[in-house]
Order: C-alpha cells, then structure tokens, then sequence
C-alpha cells in the first residue's frame, strides 16, 4: 500500500467529517464531526511517520488521541450545560453571534 | 539707565497684578469699594513707575528688556518685553495718570452701583490699564497686536458696562465689529511685514528702514493694511462710526478710553513705526488727507449733536483727524504732542461733563443752561478744558494744534491744511455752543429732571477735575515760556491765523447762542445742506448698517446654504450609503457557527485552487 492510498483515506474521512459539522442540525452529531476530522489528522501522522521512519508522528498521534478525549469530555459538558439553559440543543437555534 | 527698563516694566505689571487679584480673588472683587482702591493703588504705583521711568531716560536713549516668548528651530520668533524710550514713557505717565484719575473719579460717579459691579468695573480699569500700557512699551508687533486686542476688548467690556440696556450693549458690539474690521487688516500687515523681513521687531525693522531700505522695498501695501488698524482704532473716516455710539459706557469710561488713551493707540501706532511708513509716501499722503478730512467731518457733525458727550466724542474723532493728519505730513512729533495735550483735556471735559451730567441727571444740552452759577468749580474746569481745545493761547491745546497745522503746511498737504484750519474754526464754534447752551444763559425752557438742585461733584470727584484743569494750564503756559524745537519752520502767520480761527469760531457761538443775535435756526437754514446731512450721519451710520446687514448677512446665508446643503449634503448622501451597505452586509453574519465553518472551509477550498492554479 502507498502512502497515497492513506492519504485519500485520511482526506475522504475528513471530508465526511467536515460534511458532518455543517450539515448536522444536532450538536451532538457536529461533535462526531470533528471526531472525524480529527481522526483523519490522526491517520495523516501515522501514515507520514510509518513511510517517513520517524517516530514523533506517532508520538504527536498519542498525545492527539488524549487531548481528543479532553474536548469531547468539554464539549459533552458545553452542550449539557446550553441544553439546560436554552432547553434546545439544535445549532439553528444557537444564534446569539447574529449580528 | 538700566532702571528705566525695569520701572517701564513695574509700572506695566502693576495694573495686571490688580488684575489678577480682582479677577482670582472672588470675595475682594464682589466687595466693590475694597476692590476699587486696590485697583486704585496699584494704578498709583503704576503712575510712579512711569514717572520715574520718564525721569531715567534720555532723549536718545532706547532702553530694551526682552524675554524669550515662542522658540523655532533656528533662534526665537517672537518676543516679549519692554521698550522704552523718552516718548514711551511721556505716553506711559499718560495713560498712568489719566487711569489714575478716572477710577477716583470713579468712586464718586459710580457710588450708587452695587458692590459687586463696582468690582467688575475695576477689574476691567486694571485690565485696561495693564493692556494699554503693554501696548505702549510694546518691543515687536505680535506683543503690540495682543494688547491692542486686549484694550479692545476692555473697551467693548466697559461700554457694555450697563448690558442691560439693549443701546449699552449695541454699541459695545457696534464697537467691537468696527475695530474688528481694521484689526483683521492690521494682522494681514503684520503677518505680510513678517513674511517679507523676517522679523516682528521694532528695533531690528528700524535698524533695516535705516540701512537703505531695499529689504523694505514696495512697502505700500503692508503700510496701508497697518493703517487700516489704527484707523479703525482711532476712529478715522470711515471707521469713525463706532466711537460717538461707544458713549453708551460711563462717562469716566469714555474719558479714559474713548478720548485720552485707546483711540490715541493708532496715532501711537503710526508714530511708532514711522520710520516704515516713510518708505511709503503715498500711503503716507493718504494717511494725511484721510486724517485732515475726518478732522473737518467729524467737526461739522459736532455742531448739529444736542447730546453733550456726542459733541465731546465727535471732537475726540475730529482731533484724531488732526493727529493723524499731522503724522501723514512726515511730523509724527506734532501729532505725538497733541496726543499728549489732547489726552489730557480731553479726559478733563469727559470729566467735567459727566459730573454735570451726574447732578442733572440728562445729557442733553438744551435740558441744562444756566449751570455756571450752579456748578460754578465744574464750569471753570469745563472752561478751561474748552478753551484749550479751541487752542487758546497760554492753554493746552494751542502749541500742538498750531504746530499740527505747521506741519500739514510744511508736508506740503495744501488741502488738508485748509480743512485743519475750517476744522479749527468749527471746534471753536462747537464747543462754545455747548458752553453757551449749558453753561450760560437762563434756566433751560424745558428743565431735566434734578436740574432745580445740581450743585458741583463731590470732592473725590472734584478733585481729578482740578489736577487735569492745572495741567491743562501749566502744559499751555510751559510751552508758551518754552518752546520745544519743532521739526520744521512754521510760517510766521500760522499764530495769528491759528487764534484769529479759534477767536471767530467762539465769536460765532457768543452771536448765534449767547447774544442771539444771529438766529441758530437761521443759521442752520443757510447752510441747510450740510446740517441736514450731518443730522444724518452723512448716512455713514446707515452705510455701515447697509453693508453688515445685507453684504455680510447675504455672504453668510449664502455660505451657510452651501454648509447645510453642499457639505453636509455630500456627508450626508455618504454617510447614508455607509449605513445600508453595513446593514446589507450585517446580514451575512447569521449566528450560526455552522455557517462559519462553511465560509472557513470554503475559504481553504479557494486558498487550495489559487494555491494550484496553473500560472
């Protein structure tokens, strides 16, 4: 397998994650979304650090995956906390930045 | 020698130290009386200072004090200090002792005002007083121009002293506009001087008017925009209008700045700077013909005026006339000594004039007569006051207003010297008319209101009378047992004309008002043409209301139209589509984060394609 091959994985997985974050009314599902996205860096790094023989793309990988697990951990929180105070947690109806 | 630059100095700064005190210091001014001997102290400190400072000087001698004012990159521009010389310091005792004077005067003319503008009256006296006499001792043209304002503006203060009446404070902006008209010409000179030597400063433009006179080469212009300030200041043809409504402030007032000292500051100006003027003759003729024709203008409207301080003011613009006129023949010292003389009998019949009309209660004269055996002390100042401004011998005004027409006669000014000598004659006749109707002769037909018991002022107000009616005198007789050098040779039957003029002038009014022997109104019929215009003004009044109200207010609106519909209406069009396209483009910012994040990916999507785009 060549590095294209996961390189067109990792672009395709981010698009599918972007595609998420701007269609998907719940705010839930835009947070998949950006998992995705994120996974895709993710496979970039890997992909590069395998065919490039260094090491700190893994490395860069692990710490990655932690702090991923941070922002979802806040991002939960964020959208219980908007769910308790604006009872909805559809994002059209998160509009406080309308000019 | 180098205490008269600091006397000159102390007797400068005395009155705005008052000054200072009064206007700081709330308390003291709202206490009025306190106020008013403060002022009138340090006004004497200022007159002992001056007299000093006189007695230091030398006649060649120009003592200077400079201080460092606004700094440019290569040395100073301008500068502050004193300059003092012999006749800086004669017109610094002037304007000392004539402000002292006036404000005891004061005391007892405006004992019934309440305190706290007795206050602001003093106040505005030492203000006077300091701006006059830093004007005086002004060393350069920019500390001069700030003085000249500054006396403007007391004038305008002091003529509105009485604001509530709506003619007190007419006259004052009256005043102010006029003046101001001249002064924004007089700045145009200056500046345009400044612009051409480089410098504002007397010394150093005379030590350049000495030195050939190329650098001051084609000077007409300058010179004439410099005379444009001083005749609006002093009241020369057709400026003059504005002094005779300045009568509106207090009478001691009118003494003090409206005849001795501020009108005179143009006279000063001129002689001052006489030495650039004669790098201009022709504005220097006109100068003489303006001043020669003003002096006959302003006469003949004297003789047609009931109110007593219109005659006194009309004379003041007519004696303004001469001095300038003496000026414009080359003779600056004939003119500077009549400055002095008439300074000081001027401010003596201002005087003697308001007592009356403190004890009468009216300024009409035809309301008064018979005041001589009422007012027996006033009449004998207001006597010698008159005699000396018809240029009696052994009186005041004789010596210098001969020596004026001496010297109209040597510039040469043929014409002007003719209308001195018409002029001579009317202020003899002028002023005797007032002396006969007022003074002499039976009650008036119709008596003012107070006139059953007037009676002479009071001692503090007496007492300035007298000190100016023996200067008046001893100045007359020291001249006739001395006298001083004059610049050129009279003619030797300048004297006999000059006291035959005065002597048919006074023979005229005894006939017409004190024998009536010869009918006034008779009089008046015969030369119908000229009373009757000069009842009018000679419609200069009229003239000048013309111009402000239509000229100036035709100017404005059509200036303000194009404010309020060509440059706002341009700012308003812009301002009106910066409001839309910022509401239209508002709309974009919808809220959503999504949104956002679309325009972000899109945004790296074009990046990309540019980024690849094949060149």
């Amino acid at each position: 397998m060549t590095l294209q091959a996961y390189l067109t994985l990792a672009a395709m997985l981010f698009c599918i994650g972007l595609f998420g974050v701007i269609t998907r009314r719940n705010t839930i599902g835009i947070l998949l979304g950006i998992e995705l996205m994120l996974n895709a860096v993710n496979i970039n790094l890997v992909a590069f650090a395998r065919f490039l023989g260094d090491v700190s793309g893994m490395v860069f990988t692990v710490f990655t995956i932690c702090i991923t697990v941070a922002e979802v951990a806040l991002g939960l929180a964020l959208v219980i906390l908007i769910f308790r105070i604006r009872r909805t947690a559809v994002a059209d109806h998160l509009d406080l930045l309308k000019g | 020698m180098a205490a008269s630059g600091f006397l000159a100095l102390w007797a400068w700064l005395a009155p705005g130290l008052a000054f200072l005190l009064l206007s700081l210091v709330v308390p003291l001014r709202r206490s009025g009386k306190p106020a008013a001997w403060l002022s009138i102290v340090f006004t004497l400190g200022a007159l002992v200072g001056a007299v000093t400072a006189w007695r230091a000087t030398t006649p060649d001698m120009a003592r200077r004090m400079l201080w460092d004012w606004i700094p440019v990159e290569d040395g100073v521009l301008t500068s502050v200090g004193v300059l003092v010389d012999a006749d800086a310091t004669r017109m610094l005792i002037l304007v000392a002792l004539v402000s002292l004077l006036v404000q005891v005067y004061s005391l007892g003319y405006l004992a019934d005002e309440p305190p706290a503008s007795l206050g602001r009256y003093y106040t505005y006296q030492s203000l006077f007083g300091f701006s006059m006499m830093g004007l005086v001792l002004a060393p350069n043209f920019v500390q001069l121009f700030i003085c000249w304002e500054l006396v403007g503006l007391c004038s305008y203060l002091l003529i509105g002293y009485w604001y509530p009446r709506p003619e007190a404070a007419r006259a004052a902006v009256k005043a102010f506009w006029i003046t101001k008209a001249g002064d924004a010409f007089f700045l145009i000179g200056i500046v345009m001087l400044w612009s051409r030597t480089g410098t504002f400063d007397f010394s150093e433009l005379f030590e350049l008017a000495q030195g050939g006179g190329e650098a001051l080469a084609g000077l007409g212009l300058v010179t004439f925009f410099i005379y444009l300030g001083a005749a609006g200041k002093s009241a020369q043809f057709p400026f003059h209008v504005w002094l005779p409504d300045a009568m509106e402030g207090p009478t001691p007032v009118s003494a003090l700045i409206h005849a001795a000292t501020m009108v005179t500051a143009g006279v000063y100006l001129l002689f001052r700077t006489a030495f650039l003027f004669e790098h201009a003759p022709d504005v220097l003729g006109a100068v003489g013909w303006i001043g020669a024709f003003t002096a006959l203008l302003a006469a003949t409207l004297a003789c047609v005026q009931s109110d007593i301080k219109r005659v006194l003011a009309y004379s003041t613009v007519s004696q303004l006339g001469y001095m300038m006129a003496a000026i414009g023949a080359g003779f600056g010292g004939a003119g500077f000594l009549h400055l002095l003389t008439h300074g000081v009998f001027k401010a003596l019949l201002f005087l003697a004039a308001g007592a009356v009309i403190h004890a009468v209660g009216t300024n009409d004269i035809f309301a008064m007569g018979g005041l001589a055996r009422r007012m027996p002390q006033t009449f004998i100042v207001f006597l010698v006051g008159t005699l000396s401004l018809a240029g009696i011998p052994f009186f005041a005004g004789f010596f210098s207003k001969e020596e004026i027409l001496g010297a109209a006669w040597a510039g040469g000014l043929t014409v002007p010297f003719g209308m001195l000598v018409l002029a001579a004659f009317l202020t003899a006749f002028y002023m005797f008319r007032v002396v006969f109707i007022a003074f002499l002769g039976g009650p008036a037909a119709a008596p003012g209101h107070g006139e059953a018991h007037a009676h002479d002022a009071p001692a503090i107000m007496a007492l300035p009378l007298w000190i100016l009616a023996a200067l008046a005198m001893g100045i007359g007789i020291w001249f006739s047992v001395s006298h001083p050098a004059a610049e050129f040779a009279p003619p030797g039957w300048l004297t006999p004309l000059a006291v035959a003029v005065a002597g048919a002038g006074i023979a005229l009014a005894w006939l017409v008002y004190g024998l009536r022997a010869i009918s006034a109104d008779r009089l008046f019929e015969r030369f119908a043409w000229i009373s009757e215009a000069a009842m009018e003004r000679f419609w200069l009044d009229d003239l000048f209301a013309l111009v402000y109200r239509r000229l100036i207010l035709g100017v404005s609106r059509a200036v303000g139209w194009v404010d309020r519909y060509i440059v706002d209406g341009v700012l308003n069009v812009l301002s009106a589509w910066t409001l839309t396209a910022g509401d239209r483009l508002r709309r974009i910012q919808t809220g959503q984060a999504q949104d956002y994040v679309y325009g972000i990916a899109l945004g790296v999507l074009l990046l990309m394609v540019w980024m690849r785009w094949p060149k």
